[in-house]
């Protein structure tokens, strides 16, 4: 047994009991969150490097399992999101007084261990074709939760999260047609730099784009997780998007690195800089605070694209690296924290627009300050651990000279000042109409806990780039690589 | 010598943050209690400090909090000129606003951000590397925003947007200038300022610009100042710790820093950097009196009163000079000191009998005597008559003036001063000489705990200001402290 | 000259290009979900060709396939399933609207 595939079978398996237990699973996550907690735990203490194959079937059949820094934090943030958004979740899909079960809150609860372990079975494979199996999972989760809210939106965003699967899978089969491996850390070996690979490799990347809602493929992202319920949002907004990127990460830096022109990591760091300018402009025209926040994720993913022509250049390439994965983590909690506590202010006022929020300060002040400690890492101000990732990015920019990355960085901060101080001082404004907060105490400590996780990981600055760095190049173990048949 | 004992100066503050926070309003005499207890805990360890670095006794705190960044806290010289000022103004500045605000609503976020606050404005005034400058520099902004819109109504919402997007346009650019130097000369600790031998002229020219505009913006210099008098419509007590100790000070030491302890004035002057900066703050100096001169509200013209007299300090650390620099530096608390008096006046004013506008004035030196008082030694120490202490700071300035051959400055101080005499006597002559121009209901000023909280504070800083002045000679004074720092850095 | 090998990826490119075609122009999303089906078929006719070899056959692209159709089999019931609540709710919609619009005029 290994905390490698325990991560992925734990939460398949109470996928199932949920199913199976109806209106009673909810409780099932009292159990989970322990259980996913220690697997996590034995995961970064795991020592560097290590892999596991599934099933003693050894590669390139067999699927391999490795714990590298990017997946260490990356399941890490998840399993620390995903328990606290549970929580949460558990009061917001309670049943009604008389025992009655809503639907959401029977849908719910396979859904989100569907999410959970397709997740992390996307940050920690490396084999391409069951990344395509867990970015699937991933994908029918989350627009099943995106149906929670509204079914035009979620319609929309299958048929576009379709399309991004099967490009995927086409540059997947192109890849096995050339090397007769999907397997990354064996892929690097052989790599060619011959068109199919790059057909292949455009085409899952388009794939790729799509599903972490990379502009101008982000179209579908702002409906869907404006309208779904608050927890749903918040997983989708703070995992989803980050299998896409993080098999993008693979893909580029661990699978073809040899072949990949500079020319074309440039093309995906404009993308990413047009997706923060977009992302940022449109979070500050939107009227509704849910979609002020799903623009902000839009705009957020573009930092992690726009990192991607500095992590190769020889100079501060490690801490563009580390800076890129940890604005990841940093935006998942973060992220989660915004749309839990919009959720509640929300809830509390009647209402979805900005200027519903005022006064909210004096009657929920908890819910404000979790609003605002998402808003201050969301930034990139100090002390949270936004900051310590934009820090190491601006860093690596002006080390290698990369000017036009430095300056996007720092105004899509001011930007987000400007889009996130806005509902802010709404709240600080005076009230007419009276509050009907539900006080809750679950549910307000859920959005502050993620927030405060948020800014205080900027402390362990340190410990996070360290981690990052667990080598990400490393392949499987000698003996694990079996003959090619 | 490493130490926890700056760690604790900076984090000391964290408790009655946090209590703050936390205690409901029904317990607010406890919040009272712990808030002054602190300042006064706070005080007493800036003592010990400053007895020890007075024997040459210099402690530091350094922890890295990123691969090849470190986090050092250092009080040196010129940290515990500004340390000093900041723990002694929050003592009379939480005491002023407790009074202030009696028992309002929602004072338990107040007193917690204050105290954020002032935290922020002590690891300014420590941090012995660029970027635990910027960490605090930028923790300042964050924590001031909520005071400045603590009043909730549509011209404090306005304020606080202008005040932030200016700050944090300006720490960005401050953040972009010193990531820049970092990457070319390593670490940037203000004990053992960085090697720029064999960097391009023009890019240190450029960093520089990047670092000094951005910090300028909290310095309030022009066309940078807009923010500052918008803030004004915060309540008194943020307004005097804004403009006397946190902000705009945090700005100014920023640049004197950058200027001694990070380029060094022998890169400056090489550079020709001086000059264009001592020339920025002459106009801001004389654009600030003569806006001030024009403003009608009484908070409105001590907000451009702030932006020109700020602007001394930096016109003192930039013509790079044994007594400009003495005269800057002195100022830095001089200013402080005279500033906030003036402004706990104001608010006393507003407070007790309504006066905003300098046309209420008439008539108030009868009805609050001690407070007018207060209010007049603050004014007339802003025009630099002696034996205040605004007359040691203008000495100083026009003295560096003369000394480094700048001789326009004199020019500048004559005006300003002329300036200054313009837009307070008339406040002076309202306040004593008219005849009440309304029926002015009888105000016991001394009448009271409360009363007294809210008047005496002023009535000590006013004394301070004469003091400061007349006893300048004496050991510890601000000017003695002030050539100790000249001597021992930056006079070579 | 093309043989039986070219004709599985040619097939395959053909019901791709044919797929991508009917998701960009159809607008019906019953129509757009069939459009997907035939795109995600060419898909796995190239992946399933891949293992054909002249001496024996490689399972390990057909086990692909087999899983590649397992997925798209469950998402396209998932995504019909989509399609009859949306359908439904507008329905739904329309009535209420209707009855209200009768309202109003008696």
């Amino acid at each position: 047994m290994s905390p490698l595939d325990l991560l992925v079978a734990v939460p398949l398996a109470l996928m199932i009991a949920a199913v199976l237990l109806g209106s009673r699973g909810r409780l099932l996550l009292l159990a989970a969150i322990p259980v996913m907690a220690g697997l996590t735990v034995w995961l970064l203490l795991l020592p560097e490097g290590t892999a596991h194959i599934v099933g003693d079937w050894n590669l390139p059949l067999g699927i391999l399992l490795r714990a590298d820094g990017v997946a260490q934090l990356l399941v890490a943030a998840t399993s620390a999101c995903a328990s606290i958004i549970g929580l949460y979740a558990l009061r917001e899909f309670a049943p009604g007084p008389s025992g009655s079960e809503t639907a959401h809150g029977y849908a719910f609860w396979p859904l989100f261990y569907l999410l959970w372990g397709g997740a992390n079975a996307g940050f920690l494979t490396t084999d391409l074709f069951n990344l395509y199996v867990a970015l699937e999972m991933v994908s029918l989760a989350a627009v099943a939760m995106a149906a929670m809210g509204s079914l035009r939106a979620a319609l929309q965003y299958f048929v576009v999260a379709l399309v991004g699967s099967l490009a995927y899978l086409l540059g997947v089969a192109l890849l096995f047609a050339n090397y007769a491996t999907v397997d990354i850390t064996l892929l690097a070996g052989t790599a060619r730099p011959d068109l199919a690979t790059k057909v292949a490799l455009a085409v899952m990347t388009a794939g790729l784009l799509i599903k972490a809602a990379v502009f101008p493929l982000h179209g579908w992202l702002p409906p869907a997780h404006a309208a779904a319920p608050a927890p749903a949002s918040a997983l989708l907004s703070a995992i989803v998007v980050k299998v896409g990127f993080v098999i993008l990460l693979r893909l580029w830096f661990e699978a073809f690195p040899a072949i990949v022109a500079p020319a074309a990591l440039d093309v995906l760091g404009w993308l990413g800089a047009l997706a923060v300018l977009y992302g940022s402009i449109q979070a500050i025209r939107q009227e509704t605070l849910k979609a002020l926040v799903a623009y902000s994720t839009v705009a957020q993913i573009g930092y992690l694209l726009l990192a991607f022509p500095l992590v190769v250049t020889a100079a501060g390439s490690d801490r563009a690296w580390a800076g890129m994965t940890i604005h990841a983590i940093a935006h998942m909690l973060a992220k989660a924290a915004m749309f839990l506590a919009a959720g509640l202010m929300l809830k509390a006022v009647n209402g979805h627009r900005l200027e519903d929020l005022s006064g909210l300060v004096r009657v929920m002040p908890l819910t404000v300050a979790a609003f605002g400690l998402a808003a201050i890492s969301l930034m990139g101000l100090p002390p949270s651990a936004g900051f310590i990732a934009k820090f190491l990015l601006l860093e690596a920019a002006l080390e290698q000279g990369a000017v036009f990355q430095a300056a996007i960085l720092l105004v899509g901060g001011l930007m987000a000042a400007v889009y996130l101080f806005n509902p802010l001082s709404r709240t600080f404004a005076g009230r007419d109409t009276p509050v009907t907060e539900a006080k809750d105490t679950l549910q307000t400590a859920a959005p502050l806990a993620l927030g405060l996780l948020a800014v205080s990981l900027g402390f362990a600055g340190q410990a996070m780039v360290d981690i990052s760095a667990g080598v990400s190049q490393a392949g499987p173990p000698a003996a694990a690589v079996g003959e090619v048949p | 010598m490493n130490s926890l004992l700056p760690l604790l100066l900076v984090s000391l503050t964290i408790v009655p943050a946090l209590i703050s926070f936390a205690l409901p309003d029904r317990l607010a005499v406890w919040r009272d209690a712990i808030n002054i207890g602190f300042a006064l805990s706070k005080l007493a360890l800036v003592g010990a400090l400053l007895l020890a670095a007075r024997e040459g006794t210099i402690t530091e705190w350094r922890y890295e909090f990123l691969p090849g960044h470190e986090f050092i806290l250092r009080p040196d010289s010129l940290s515990l000129l500004f340390v000093t000022l900041s723990a002694f103004l929050w003592l009379i500045t939480t005491v002023y606003a407790i009074a202030y605000f009696k028992r309002g609503p929602h004072l338990g976020r107040f007193f917690g951000f204050f105290n954020l606050c002032v935290l922020s404005a002590t690891g300014v005034a420590i941090s012995g590397t660029a970027i635990t400058f910027f960490l605090f520099y930028e923790l300042l902004t964050l924590a001031t925003w909520p005071l400045v819109v603590h009043k909730g109504d549509e011209k404090s919402l306005r304020a606080g947007r202008i005040y932030l997007i200016y700050t944090l346009a300006g720490s960005a650019a401050f953040l972009a200038g010193i990531v820049w130097l970092k990457s070319l000369v390593g670490t940037i600790e203000f004990t053992a300022p960085p090697d720029l031998t064999g960097i391009p002229r023009l890019e240190l020219t450029l960093i520089f610009i990047l670092c000094i505009g951005g910090l300028g913006v909290k310095a309030a210099l022009i066309p940078f100042h807009v923010w500052l008098p918008e803030a004004m419509a915060a309540p008194a007590p943020v307004s005097a710790l804004l403009h006397a100790v946190a902000v705009v000070k945090a700005g100014a030491f920023g640049i004197l820093r950058m200027i001694y302890d990070v380029y060094g004035i022998d890169t400056v002057s090489e550079l020709g950097l001086g000059t264009p900066l001592a020339l920025w703050a002459g106009a801001t100096i004389l654009y600030g009196s003569f806006r001030a001169v024009m403003q009608t509200d009484i908070k409105k013209r001590l907000a451009y009163s702030t932006v020109s007299q700020v602007s001394y300090i930096i016109l003192g650390a930039s013509l790079i000079g044994p007594f400009a620099i003495i005269g800057g530096l002195v100022h830095l608390v001089h200013q402080g000191i005279m500033k906030i008096t003036l402004f706990m006046c104001a608010g006393a004013l507003d407070n007790r009998m309504g006066i905003k506008l300098v046309a209420d004035l008439d008539g108030a030196g009868r009805a609050m005597p001690v407070t007018m008082a207060a209010f007049s030694i603050g004014a007339l120490g802003m025009i630099g008559i002696p034996p205040t202490a605004g007359f040691i700071s203008k000495w100083y300035l026009g003295m560096g003036g003369l000394q480094s051959e700048a001789s326009w400055v004199i020019a500048v101080l004559a005006g300003s001063s002329l300036l200054n005499a313009l837009y307070f006597l008339p406040l002076l002559y309202r306040a004593w000489l008219l005849p009440p121009s309304k029926e002015l209901a009888p105000v016991r000023e001394l009448d009271g705990a409360w009363n007294r909280m809210l008047v005496l504070p002023a009535a000590v800083t006013a004394l301070i200001t004469l003091a400061a002045g007349a006893f300048a000679t004496f050991p510890f004074s601000p000017l003695r402290w002030a050539e100790l720092i000249a001597e021992s850095g930056y006079l070579k | 000259m093309p043989t039986l090998m070219h004709l599985y990826p040619l097939t395959g490119a053909a019901l791709v290009g044919l797929g991508l075609y009917g998701i960009v122009t159809l607008r019906h999303p019953l129509r757009q979900l069939l459009a997907v089906n035939v795109v995600g078929a060419g898909i796995f006719l190239i992946l399933g060709g891949l293992g054909r070899g002249t001496a024996s056959t490689d399972p390990f692209p057909q086990a692909l396939v087999i899983t590649g159709i397992v997925v798209a089999v469950a998402l396209t019931a998932f995504g019909a399933a989509l399609v009859v609540r949306v359908a439904e709710e507008e329905r739904a919609r329309d009535d209420t609207a209707a009855v209200e619009a009768t309202g109003d005029s008696a």
